[in-house]
């Protein structure tokens, strides 16, 4: 047929255009099917959670859960804190902070791992950075370490009253949550 | 396969794949280059549109079961939390459920336009029985599914047709007790019926897409059939299922998804029953117990017949019949184009079939009862009677020469063909 | 042509196939006694037909009538307090809600405390809005009848169709053009407002009271609204009809808080359907026209 020659432009354009339709249909539909295994908005609503600090007396040490995991809390005494600032985080063997809200390459100071003028109250993540289990040490009869922080009894990681690895085989400091305090006695993680 | 494939492996990564498992000279054999009639109208885009709701049922059931909780306390908790909590659950569920009424919709249509161009007359019997297979295993995983929300419709509805088996006491007291229990595993409905219901409802759409797989391999050894019921004879009758017969199966499952999204986005609880809203109460029956509206047509037979065990014999006998429709059927001539008495009789069909849908919603009394009676009957009738009595009495108008003479202009397309046959249109 | 008489015939078909098939549907909840349903009248609401969305300030006004009327007695414990801060709802600010959850009567059990005691605590965001009984028994024991959850009332009931059966299925083809599903909210509302005097003949049981649109006409709650009785909102309007209609409203979105989305969403994917199958459509036409056909 003589319009052969500007037809195929037309049928191209439609064949192509209808194909090119569908196929972004399809993508889009895609999306809701890999979404819905993200959290779902239970998951997301207690993904912040809100501690009260009141009952925590100096010395003494309480455990929260945040997203599924320990939080450790420690109220610490004027003697643990100076012990913590003491010491040069060139010579730990992680000397990074592995503070949430801190750059990566924050030097693993005790300041960084605490708010200012907060300094007694420390709060980290009580899983050790080995394999996962959870360290000795919140409970009045637990084994501190040698460091007076914590003790991993799994293969023996000891952490200080920073909670910075100190001797045994975890790579890591513990890490710090990111937080904020609400209010004086209030904290809230995530 | 009757139709070879005259695939060409185009690179040596095709040759060597080719070599050792020829999947693309298998895909073009039966997909590409497969000779469709052209004749065929929307009516045949049904078979793809119900590929496409299976694979979708599929998707979204493995999607929703990795939240759903299939226990008799969390079941209706579970589904409250996708319709609110889980990203996009609401979207997920509305598509699930809407999708069955949808595979129904699709798969009624996809019958009547069988039994109305002949499509289960030889050779394509096993292919039809296969569908009847599968229409069985539709309606078993439908009912299932329908249970797992644990609603009271939930609920009672598979306390009404479970406690149905219970009719075999009269053939062998004690048997019908002893299946029923054996299906709740119980003595009454709970949360064992439904973890086992979802463990079937999981299982049974896999054994479906085998069906299927099966249905479509005895379709291409036959071919497709056509409007006008005749063979496929020379090139001219058909056209390569690429991209011609894709692009109509396209168009057709696009304008399908209309109507689907209709019902997603604007009317998702229009298909439901407000009352499997309600969790589900061993204690308190609902007014009226009614299932989905796939089903009514078979729920009106059961309950038209007085006995029980007579209503369940006619309800399954009323799928069973189907199985042998290729035999009772003694007409010549394939397709109800020209077949101009039988035409009235399948449309009788039609309205029988769409009357008991109706009257299988509405309560077992007075007028309902017995036009449910007259609808069962003439179902009955039309499979047992019509079909091999009219065959041979009726007088088909004549068939066309070809399917190219039914619709080109002039005949077959061929230069020397023959004269042109009476235009059909 | 042979072709578009013959697809127009099938599509006709199909559809009207489709719809008496769907016809069949008996909206079953609220139940016909006797053989005859309840005539429930069809109200307007700002979230019915297909670009309906809930009223921000109606579900607000809701919201107080439940809390200030209906959870002495019901709960609505699949909503969580944070449902009411989040879009698509009535969207109130998030102080507000925590505040309003940390006074709320009926506590959250949690525990096992270090004790191993269970305990009372305030709820918070997270947590569901319950109502004062622990369970439905208490609730039987306390009023003769459980006053149920209203998390899913809306969706829990429905108008029945009250017509003659040939006239059935252009009803039912009407509610399908216009997305209806509002069938919940006009029975709540029907409800609130039937409350009266029994007819004359009819003997109204001890403990129960007459509604006119409740199936069997004989209700177990007292009314909860009445003419000299509803909620005063902040600015001082309000009426028994206002109530009636807001609180419908309010649990309309308890039932469905995705509606919102799911209507504008809806819009979108109709009109990429649209044109898509069009563009296919043409597409098609034009392929086959290089052949004949």
């Amino acid at each position: 047929m003589a319009s052969e020659a500007e037809e195929p432009n037309r049928r191209d354009f439609l064949v192509i255009a209808g194909n090119a339709f569908a196929a972004v249909g399809a993508a889009a539909t895609l999306w809701p099917f890999v979404a819905q295994m993200n959290p779902d908005a239970g998951a997301q609503a207690l993904a912040s959670v809100e501690i009260d600090l009141s009952p925590v007396k100096e010395g003494q040490a309480i455990t929260a859960m945040w997203r599924g995991k320990p939080i450790f809390i420690r109220n610490r005494t004027a003697d643990e804190i100076k012990t913590a600032e003491a010491v040069d985080p060139k010579e730990l063997p992680d000397p990074e902070a592995r503070n949430d809200l801190l750059p990566e390459t924050t030097p693993a100071l005790d300041t960084n791992r605490v708010k200012e003028g907060k300094d007694n109250w420390l709060i980290l993540i009580g899983i050790c950075t080995h394999l996962g289990c959870i360290p000795k040490g919140q409970s009045m009869g637990d084994s501190r370490g040698d460091f007076g922080g914590w003790f991993c009894p799994c293969h023996g990681s000891h952490y200080d009253t920073s909670g910075r690895i100190r001797k045994g085989p975890a790579p890591r400091n513990l890490e710090v949550p990111p937080y904020e305090f609400v209010s004086d006695t209030k904290i809230k993680i995530g | 396969m009757q139709h070879s494939s005259s695939y060409e492996p185009k690179s040596s990564f095709a040759r060597w794949w080719d070599d050792r498992l020829p999947i693309m000279r298998l895909m073009h054999g039966q997909f590409v280059d497969f000779p469709t009639p052209r004749n065929l109208n929307y009516l045949w885009t049904f078979g793809g549109i119900l590929t496409f709701c299976l694979a979708a049922q599929i998707l979204t059931g493995v999607v929703l079961a990795m939240h759903y909780q299939p226990s008799g306390a969390d079941a209706f908790n579970s589904v409250e939390a996708i319709r609110r909590d889980v990203n996009y659950g609401w979207l997920l569920r509305n598509l699930h459920a809407v999708g069955a009424s949808m595979f129904f919709i699709a798969v009624y249509v996809h019958i009547f336009r069988g039994l109305y161009y002949g499509s289960y007359k030889a050779p394509r019997e096993v292919l039809w029985i296969v569908g009847v297979l599968i229409f069985l295993v539709m309606m078993a995983t439908a009912f299932m599914g329908y249970a797992l929300p644990w609603g009271q419709m939930s609920f009672w509805g598979v306390t009404v047709i479970t406690n149905l088996f219970s009719s075999l006491n009269e053939i062998i007291p004690g048997v019908g007790t002893a299946v029923v229990e054996w299906l709740w595993g119980g003595y009454s409905v709970s949360g064992t019926t439904l973890n086992r219901f979802f463990a079937l409802h999981y299982l049974l759409p896999f054994v479906l897409a085998g069906l299927v797989i099966l249905h479509i391999w005895a379709l291409h050894v036959a071919g497709q059939n056509n409007p006008t019921g005749l063979d496929i004879k020379t090139k001219s009758d058909s056209v390569p299922m690429y991209p011609y017969a894709v692009a109509k199966d396209t168009v057709g499952l696009f304008a399908f998804l209309i109507l689907f999204a209709w019902f997603v986005f604007f009317l998702p609880d229009y298909l439901g029953h407000a009352d499997n809203y309600t969790e589900a109460n061993p204690l308190v029956t609902p007014p009226h117990i009614v299932p989905e509206w796939y089903f009514l047509p078979f729920y009106a037979i059961l309950r038209a017949i007085p006995s029980k065990l007579g209503g369940v014999i006619a309800m399954f006998s009323a799928i069973a019949v189907l199985v042998f429709v290729p035999w009772l059927d003694t007409s010549r001539v394939r397709s109800a184009k020209y077949r101009p008495l039988y035409k009235w009789f399948f449309w009788l069909l039609v309205i029988s079939s769409i009357g008991l849908g109706y009257l299988g919603a509405k309560p077992p009394e007075g007028a309902y009862v017995i036009w449910s009676r007259i609808f069962t009957f003439y179902y009955f009738a039309h499979f047992l009677l019509v079909m091999p009595i009219l065959g041979i009495i009726e007088t088909p108008k004549p068939l066309p020469k070809s399917i190219s003479a039914s619709v080109l202009p002039g005949g077959a397309s061929a230069p020397q063909g023959a004269a042109a046959a009476p235009e059909t249109r | 042509m042979t072709r578009a008489p013959m697809m127009r015939a099938t599509i006709e078909a199909s559809l009207a196939a489709c719809a008496l098939l769907l016809g069949a549907v008996a909206p079953a909840a609220a139940a016909e006694e006797g053989g005859h349903g309840v005539h429930i009248e069809r109200q307007t609401w700002s979230f019915g037909g297909f670009t309906g969305q809930y009223d921000k300030a109606q579900l607000q006004r809701g919201f107080q009538i439940y809390q200030d009327n209906c959870s002495t007695c019901h709960s609505l414990k699949r909503v969580r307090f944070r449902n009411l801060v989040e879009p698509g709802g009535p969207e109130f600010p998030e102080e507000s809600v925590k505040a309003l959850a940390h006074g709320w009567a009926n506590k959250i059990v949690d525990g096992p405390d270090d004790q191993g005691k269970m305990f009372d605590r305030e709820p918070k965001l997270f947590d569901p809005i319950l109502g004062p009984f622990k369970n439905e028994k208490e609730g039987r024991a306390a009023y003769g009848a459980a006053p149920p959850d209203l998390s899913l009332m809306a969706k829990a009931r429905n108008v029945e169709y009250t017509g003659t059966w040939w006239w059935h299925p252009v009803s039912m083809a009407r509610d399908i053009a216009t997305s209806y599903q509002e069938g919940g909210a006009d029975y709540l509302y029907a409800l609130l407002t039937g409350y009266g005097e029994a007819p004359g003949d009819m003997k109204v049981a001890e403990g129960l009271h007459y509604n006119a649109a409740f199936p069997g006409h004989q209700i177990a709650m007292p009314p909860p609204l009445a003419a000299d009785s509803f909620v005063k909102y902040q600015d001082k309007t309000g009426s028994l009809e206002q109530n009636a209609r807001d609180i419908a409203a309010f649990l309309s979105w308890a039932a469905d808080p995705s509606l919102n989305g799911r209507k504008s969403t809806g819009w979108l994917v109709m009109l990429y359907l649209l044109v898509t199958t069009a563009l296919l459509y043409a597409g098609k036409r034009v392929l086959w026209s290089k052949i004949p056909h």
